[in-house]
């Protein structure tokens, strides 16, 4: 099927779902004190992204999320390159990782308080804790899949491992590394909401929970809708990307 | 590090006929068991050879005898278990040394660079400046048809056209010995017989030596001016045939009455062996 067929019955599925919420708001199927209609939820957003009421809060979440997706990535890339190096380290640590999302991470959330104090630090933390394995799982499974041609090649131009690493096998490995970022985004911007949810004295997280605690609908699913708007957006930037690599590589149509 | 790089034309160079560029002397190769209470696997030798400077020869064997080992180890890619080689008088051992060029059977070019970024990629340490760079990789592409193709990425290229641009790569290092491993293996004959008489221009060009790993008899006997006929596993020489060709040939030698004489020759010597190695499979 055509893309802009594709992209019409997305948005069609998308604006249903919206008028339905619409509708059973109208008609108070859903109460006004559980959520407000959409037209209301995307005006209210409007005006408190006009007042700068959030600002300061906006930037303190987007910018820590940005600093735990950066890490995860950094950290994750250069453990999976080291860790698929070491065939015997690879094989201890394939066992931790396929369980590392069975471990409830927020829960580590008041003990980093404790070392880190309530400072933007633990929730950074949690953003990269949440981020980091799936970083190191995906650009493994793309290392692993480097065709052992191209290492040869390496030899062959007398490249050292580091310059093997970012001109062969990373670059080889994109686009199962590019999957491995785009999660490492959405787990960081949950980690750092959910952390700022629990315990923290500003960001969109500790708004949310503010507004949830004080039934503030007017405020609450605005900024849910900004912190979705955000992550879908960075995704659909990523998707694009991602797109266009493969259609370079022959990949796709 | 600084590559050595001749000039310009470097295949017009004056060259000392008498001293092998390459010389094995009972090169074996053994790989270790794979599995624990295994075999090891005694795949080459022992085998002794001489690749002369500025030759085209070619080796042609049954499948699994060893050939692709053999160029490997030429191009230090692997280490022999005894014996030893040289190049240019230097032992190789496990690395492989400046002034050797390689181009494999299956596709290496890189499909995140452009052609133009694909062949830059040797030049990164020549030492040279930009616009010598620039000026080699012109040539280059100039030389293998690709000038017009240079800003597209392999994708967009046919897989005769991904092998130049992989040839291209090699060459523009200016190797006195090159190496290729069946690179024309995944191609249709008629691509097969054009690209021959490229490679037969090019070694024209360049005066470096070429060293073909090949399992077509047709292919060997058209391009060579020897052709080493190895035997199954464990492979060793059984023959070098000289073809005798002149310098100046293409696919037309084909039509040579020599031509079906040399292919039938290299087919007696080769028919047992294979028969060999189909029964050890």
């Amino acid at each position: 099927m055509r893309a802009s067929w594709l992209t019409l019955i997305r948005g069609l599925i998308l604006l249903g779902f919206i008028g339905l919420l619409e509708v059973l708001c109208a008609y108070g199927v859903i109460d006004t004190l559980t959520m407000q209609p959409p037209h209301r939820i995307v005006t209210d957003l409007v005006r408190l992204l006009a007042s700068g009421a959030f600002n300061r809060a906006i930037v303190r979440t987007l910018s820590n999320a940005m600093i735990a997706t950066a890490m995860a990535i950094i950290v994750g890339v250069t453990a999976a390159t080291l860790i698929h190096r070491v065939r015997g380290l690879r094989e201890a640590l394939d066992l931790l990782f396929s369980t590392w999302y069975a471990v409830p991470i927020l829960a580590f959330y008041p003990l980093l308080i404790v070392i880190f104090g309530l400072t933007s630090l633990p929730s950074i933390m949690i953003g990269f804790m949440q981020g980091f394995v799936a970083v190191i799982v995906t650009t493994l499974d793309g290392l692993d899949r480097v065709p052992r041609v191209l290492r040869k090649l390496a030899r062959t131009q007398h490249m050292t491992a580091l310059e093997t690493a970012w001109l062969i096998t990373l670059p080889a490995a994109a686009p199962w590394l590019l999957s491995g970022v785009k999660l490492a985004i959405a787990f960081s911007i949950i980690g750092v909401v959910a952390s700022e949810f629990l315990m923290a004295r500003e960001g969109m997280g500790f708004e949310i929970s503010y507004a949830y605690n004080n039934f503030d609908n007017a405020r609450m699913y605005p900024l849910i809708v900004l912190v979705i708007v955000f992550s879908v957006s960075v995704n659909a930037v990523l998707l694009r990307w991602e797109a266009r690599l493969a259609r370079r590589r022959g990949l796709k149509p | 590090m600084r590559i050595a790089l001749p000039a310009p034309g470097y295949g017009q160079m004056p060259r000392n006929e008498a001293a092998p560029l390459v010389t094995l002397r009972s090169v074996t190769r053994v790989f270790p068991p794979i599995a624990a209470g295994g075999l090891p696997v005694h795949a080459l030798g022992p085998l002794d050879l001489d690749l002369r400077a500025g030759e085209f020869f070619a080796v042609v064997g049954p499948s699994g005898c060893g050939k692709s080992t053999l160029f490997e180890l030429i191009a230090g890619l692997q280490q022999a278990s005894e014996g030893t080689i040289a190049f240019e008088g230097k032992t190789i051992a496990g690395t492989v040394p400046d002034g050797i060029g390689v181009v494999f059977q299956e596709d290496s070019c890189l499909p995140w660079r452009t052609v133009r970024a694909n062949i830059a990629l040797g030049l990164r340490k020549s030492g040279l400046a930009r616009a010598e760079q620039d000026a080699r990789i012109e040539r280059v592409l100039n030389l293998m048809n690709l000038t017009e193709f240079a800003g597209h990425y392999p994708a967009q290229l046919s897989g005769g056209m991904r092998q130049r641009v992989c040839i291209a790569r090699t060459l523009v290092m200016e190797p006195r010995l090159i190496l290729l491993d069946e690179p024309f293996a995944a191609l249709d004959q008629q691509t097969r017989l054009l690209m021959g008489e490229e490679v037969l221009r090019l070694w024209r060009a360049t005066g470096a030596t070429v060293f073909l790993i090949t399992h077509a008899l047709d292919e060997a006997a058209m391009l060579a001016d020897r052709i080493a006929v190895m035997s199954a596993r464990p492979g060793c020489i059984l023959d070098v045939v000289e073809t005798a060709w002149p310098r100046e040939r293409d696919s037309r030698i084909l039509e040579d009455e020599r031509f079906g004489a040399v292919s039938a020759h290299l087919w007696r010597l080769l028919r047992n062996e294979t028969m060999k190695a189909a029964d050890a499979r």
